[in-house]
């Protein structure tokens, strides 16, 4: 039976580079400090570093070992991955989370990639020069959107909107049939530095605005990084801030998800490692590379440039609240700031290109290995694939509930529940024990021996802690919009179906990889 | 900005900062394990070698 030929990294940045690309995305510099700013500030930073430190941090340690493992033994994919660990019948059906939440992440991701790509183009080109009413701004996002109406962005069919998404779908795909080393990788080493080099650049900006209007000397540079990292922000003493519940669950929520772990992709690119390649010190680089996208360039740009011209009552809001009104209306105000707007959202561009690249590989990984694929076929059937799902979520783009629906099951619950699983799999059926002998093979870093502990007890813990109070808190309004809302409906039975069609493939990979083991 | 602002702002970005720059210099230190990754034609290589070795082994069989 054929076989793809063995894959592997060619450079060590090179992988590094591409795990970082695909943690950091919107999340690194718009929610992270959308979130710090909600609680408090500097208060935040408490529970976002205990969460690294006993859930992020284990969870991508173990995310590493296993996909290594499994990649040594021929197997790039979830479901082959965790049959190779856990000898049930039920393990590799399991897998078809680590399939799923990528694939179906980047249906609406790329929706999001366009409209980062379609803002960047619109400051190129000066046409983002909408004025000081903040309503403006708002308006634009909403007709680009097509939160109004439902389909509203098919109105004109060859507007910008959509032309912008056509050239997102079309890039990636592009790059992922390209391969790992010639795609993914070179498209990483290249974008990484970019984006590096387009936050420095803003963040220089953001930093040496002074006291931009003379009238107001309160709004300031550093009473916006003020607004960010005191520990006080909000009059309360920072033992009430710390009794917070919600608080330590969100810190939770955004280390896991900013980390990508969870996600069934770090499993897929670290499977393509050697046997004696350094995996630990990899794997420790690229959570650093993210935290430091995310604290030290998103934590020092987007609240304090907020800040500096709409006060604290502007320097608050959800991820796209923050990025697509607020933003662009601070762009208005700053100096130079048609030339800063067109790179921060070249930036975030940069950021969500490398995340979706990453969404599509474990699947191509799959179909290859497990249907027997060749590379362009996996890629063509992902494509459309993946292209259904993302008409569905412009479709039902009122109030963009299509998008949301998604994001909430897999984006959301799906990743816990494939990182509770992964956890399982790593502490109780791989061992710890198997597991540090794996990220020990040819490290140059040694892991702390706490790990095993820790991912062993306290990960799944403080994992179903946080799994548990989300639930509570957001379950019961989901399924009571099933029951109302038509569009919460189809893309739920979008979602079935999608899980059908993969649970299928699982079956028919399953045969074939039988078939395989009894003639070896 | 007050002073545990201050404080709070100089650990973390200077924390994740530090922690990445001493990784990505010990990622890019010369010693020879740094080039331990092998590209594809190295992959290629060593499965033509790996075969080779089978066919001589039954051959001599």
């Amino acid at each position: 039976m054929n076989r793809p030929a063995p894959e592997n990294w060619s450079t060590r940045i090179g992988v590094i580079l591409a795990v970082t690309g695909s943690a950091v995305g919107l999340g690194n510099f718009l929610r992270f400090p959308g979130l710090a700013a909600k609680y408090d500030g500097g208060a935040f930073m408490i529970p976002y570093f205990v969460a690294l430190l006993l859930l992020g941090l284990p969870l991508a340690w173990a995310e590493w070992s296993m996909g290594r493992y499994g990649g040594t033994r021929g197997h790039h994919s979830a479901p082959g991955i965790f049959r190779l660990i856990w000898k049930n019948k039920a393990a590799p059906y399991l897998g078809v989370l680590g399939l799923i939440v990528p694939v179906v992440i980047y249906m609406y991701y790329v929706f999001i990639e366009s409209w980062c790509l379609g803002y960047a183009w619109h400051y190129l080109t000066g046409a983002m020069d909408l004025g000081r009413d903040p309503e403006a701004y708002k308006s634009f996002f909403a007709g680009y959107t097509g939160i109004e109406a439902d389909a509203s962005i098919f109105a004109g069919f060859l507007g910008t909107p959509l032309v912008f998404l056509l050239i997102c779908i079309a890039l990636n795909f592009i790059l992922i049939n390209r391969g790992l080393t010639r795609g993914i990788e070179l498209f990483c080493l290249w974008a990484m530095p970019a984006l590096v080099v387009c936050a420095l650049l803003v963040l220089v900006r953001v930093l040496t605005l002074g006291t931009p209007d003379p009238s107001k000397p309160e709004l300031n540079v550093l009473a916006g990084l003020g607004q960010m990292w005191n520990l006080n922000a909000g009059g309360k003493s920072i033992w009430e801030q710390l009794a917070n519940g919600k608080m330590w669950m969100e810190a939770a929520g955004q280390i896991f998800f900013s980390l990508s772990v969870g996600f069934g992709v770090i499993i897929t690119y670290a499977s393509y490692m050697r046997r004696d390649d350094d995996i630990a010190l990899s794997s420790t680089t690229a959570v650093a590379g993210n935290e430091f996208f995310e604290v030290s360039l998103g934590g020092m740009i987007t609240i304090p440039a907020a800040f500096v011209f709409l006060g604290a009552a502007g320097a608050v809001g959800g991820t796209f609240a923050l990025g697509f009104n607020t933003l662009p209306l601070v762009f208005e105000y700053m100096p130079l700031g048609r030339w800063v707007g067109f790179l921060w959202f070249f930036l975030l561009f940069l950021a969500a290109i490398t995340s979706s690249l990453s969404m599509l590989q474990p699947a191509i990984a799959f179909l290859q290995e497990g249907l027997g694929l060749t590379r362009t076929r996996a890629v063509a059937l992902l494509c459309g694939v993946g292209t259904a799902g993302t008409l569905l979520v412009v479709w039902f783009s009122k109030n963009l509930t299509a998008m949301d629906t998604l994001d909430f099951w897999v984006g959301t619950f799906c990743i816990y529940l494939l990182a509770c699983l992964q956890t399982f799999l790593f502490g109780w059926v791989f061992t710890p024990q198997r597991g540090m002998e794996e990220l020990d093979r040819g490290a140059d870093l040694r892991l702390p021996r706490l790990f095993g502990f820790v991912i062993k007890y306290i990960s799944p813990v403080y994992l179903l802690v946080v799994f548990t109070a989300w639930a509570v808190q957001d379950m019961g309004d989901r399924i009571e919009a099933f029951a109302t809302d038509p569009a919460v409906r189809w893309s739920m039975i979008f979602l079935a179906g999608i899980f059908v069609l993969f649970l299928w493939w699982i079956r028919l990979a399953v045969k074939r990889w039988h078939s395989e083991d009894r003639i070896s | 900005m007050t002073l545990g602002g201050w404080i709070i702002m100089l650990l973390s970005v200077g924390g994740t900062s530090g922690f990445f720059i001493w990784c990505i210099a010990r990622v890019l230190r010369p010693p020879d394990k740094t080039d331990k990754l092998h590209g594809v034609l190295d992959t290629e290589l060593e499965i033509e070698e790996k075969e080779r070795q089978r066919r001589r082994g039954e051959q001599e069989r």
